[in-house]
């Protein structure tokens, strides 16, 4: 089974913000959440970067490992998803989610937040595939479609790669030796506890 | 002439060089055979070894968002997922292993006179019922919270997960709304006890004598022995460090990061786990740990001979007041009878 990933290619990235689009319209994101977001980095200065940044899916994902009430589970090809059913709103994956993943549908305090939401490299739920019930509580299922995340397919510059990580992995290093320089793959070590070495 | 001509020739030559390197090297500048733009750029790794996490800027209104990275999760996640529940299940577990332990081989503590048949009111309606407003909401709050860090262990095998998500959604909601009304006692608690409650020297000799725990002693105390001080202190600033952690994770980013509540939440655990063994040993003293004080906290008054032996300097106290203020030959309690 591959092992599905992200890879930002930051040399690349040019702020344009049409995978956040392409994941609020594909996954219909209710209001107020971002599953995906590009964050620059020395903005307006010499050595600017921006990455487009979700949930990871993480090897031994942390909000997986505090859940209260285990609402999360990893597929067969080590997505990490979570049960709206199971979820009781109370954001201990959003404490310790390195990559501000997990989101909640109101700001609310009194922890009403509501059910959490986040990326599920557009995998869906716990829902039979490509139900209209898994489309409202968790948006599109691609992957069962045999398609990778919309983000990815829709980069303009390529720079955000979704798919098997050893293949996406091989792409970039190819890429790197090419140019001749890269700044890695962002947030591999701290997801993925390995990095690419080009 | 030929000379000359030969001699401007050659300046020329030299000048044309000379122009030619000038104007030549930006142009080579900008067409090298190859170039690393990531020399001058930002680091992931750098950052995170600077700042801990890395922030920029981003385009949406959600600025939390701009956030990219924050490792420090993965640290919180082993305090979460080990060490608390260690700290938690020694302080629990260890307090219960002392009690047992105490019971078998001391039992109850007697009122060792036997009982007079009188009482003195130790604690009116006002003080029982914020005691028990405060105690009620400390026992669900309680329940609620160790479900947070042992119910996936623990509870959720025993139930199906739809169960187990209803229970604890319930318990995040009764956690939640009943920390107002805990706070409040604690705040009435701190209140109403403060005066009884000033640590003295008559405290330091109750200690030193065991608090009448160990043998058949009967230290001197006032309203509030050693011991019930001690508790009073743990609930006062344990209940409001619990507050204020708590209201710290209730309210998100009202002037807090993600950081701020991991620590927060730290802080409220250990503190939890601390203050619910602190609270078994109390609910011990008051049940089956001594003859005749859950009455002080039940109907209010207990046993004159209760008060004699575990609060003499406060019966003293409260007999000269009982003398001085009440009608003559209707005194409410008189020591020695």
């Amino acid at each position: 089974m591959a092992r599905m990933k992200f890879l930002c290619d930051a040399d690349r990235c040019i702020e344009c913000n049409a995978c956040v689009t392409a994941c609020k319209n594909e996954n219909e994101v209710p209001w107020g959440i971002n599953r995906r977001r590009v964050v620059t980095i020395n903005d307006g200065k010499p050595g600017e970067r921006s990455v487009s940044m979700a949930c990871m899916h993480c090897t031994d994902a942390p909000c997986q490992a505090v859940c209260p009430v285990n609402a999360f589970y990893t597929t067969a090809d080590a997505v990490v998803l979570h049960s709206k059913d199971i979820c009781i709103g109370c954001g201990y994956c959003f404490y310790a989610c390195p990559f501000g993943a997990p989101q909640y549908p109101r700001v609310g305090n009194f922890g009403s937040r509501g059910k959490m939401d986040k990326c599920t490299f557009c995998t869906g739920g716990p829902e039979k595939d490509n139900t209209a019930a898994e489309y409202e509580k968790y948006g599109a299922n691609r992957l069962a479609e045999g398609k990778l995340p919309l983000c990815a397919e829709m980069c303009s510059t390529k720079s955000l790669l979704a798919g098997d990580g050893d293949i996406i992995a091989q792409i970039y290093k190819e890429r790197v030796l090419k140019r001749g320089y890269g700044s890695g793959a962002w947030g591999w070590k701290t997801a993925y506890r390995e990095t690419i070495t080009s | 002439m030929t000379a000359s001509v030969a001699l401007l020739s050659n300046v020329a030559r030299a000048f044309t060089l000379l122009a030619l390197l000038l104007f030549s090297y930006p142009a080579a500048a900008q067409q090298p055979s190859s170039v690393d733009p990531t020399t001058s750029a930002v680091h992931e790794e750098q950052l995170l070894e600077k700042f801990k996490t890395i922030q920029g800027r981003g385009s949406i209104p959600d600025t939390k968002s701009y956030t990219l990275e924050q490792p420090a999760g993965r640290d919180w996640r082993h305090f979460h997922e080990v060490t608390l529940r260690v700290i938690g299940a020694v302080a629990i577990l260890g307090i219960l292993a002392v009690l047992v332990i105490f019971y078998l081989s001391r039992g109850m503590v007697r009122i060792e006179s036997g009982r007079s048949g009188r009482t003195i009111v130790r604690f009116n309606a006002a003080e029982r019922f914020v005691h028990w407003m405060t105690a009620s909401c400390f026992i669900v709050l309680a329940l609620s919270g160790l479900n947070i860090t042992f119910g996936r262990p623990l509870l959720l095998p025993l139930m199906s997960p739809e169960a187990f998500t209803a229970w604890s959604e319930w318990a995040k909601y009764a956690h939640n709304y009943l920390s107002f009304p805990f706070t409040l006692g604690v705040i009435l608690i701190f209140l109403m006890w403060i005066a009884g409650n000033i640590p003295n020297s008559v405290d330091l000799d109750w200690f030193r004598r065991g608090g009448g725990m160990v043998g058949h002693d009967h230290p001197p105390a006032y309203r509030f022995n050693g011991g019930q001080k001690l508790i009073y202190w743990i609930v006062v600033l344990g209940g409001g460090a619990m507050a204020v952690s708590g209201y710290v994770l209730i309210f998100p980013f009202y002037g807090t990061t993600v950081a701020t509540m991991q620590d927060a939440e730290m802080i409220h655990g250990v503190i939890a786990m601390l203050f619910v063994a602190t609270m078994i040993g109390h609910i011990y003293m008051g049940t089956i740990g001594m003859e005749g004080a859950f009455e002080a906290m039940g109907e209010g008054s207990v046993d004159l001979n209760f008060a004699k032996e575990h609060h003499s300097l406060w019966l003293e106290e409260e007999a000269a007041r009982a003398r001085s203020s009440s009608a003559p030959g209707e005194p409410t309690a008189a020591p020695g009878d």
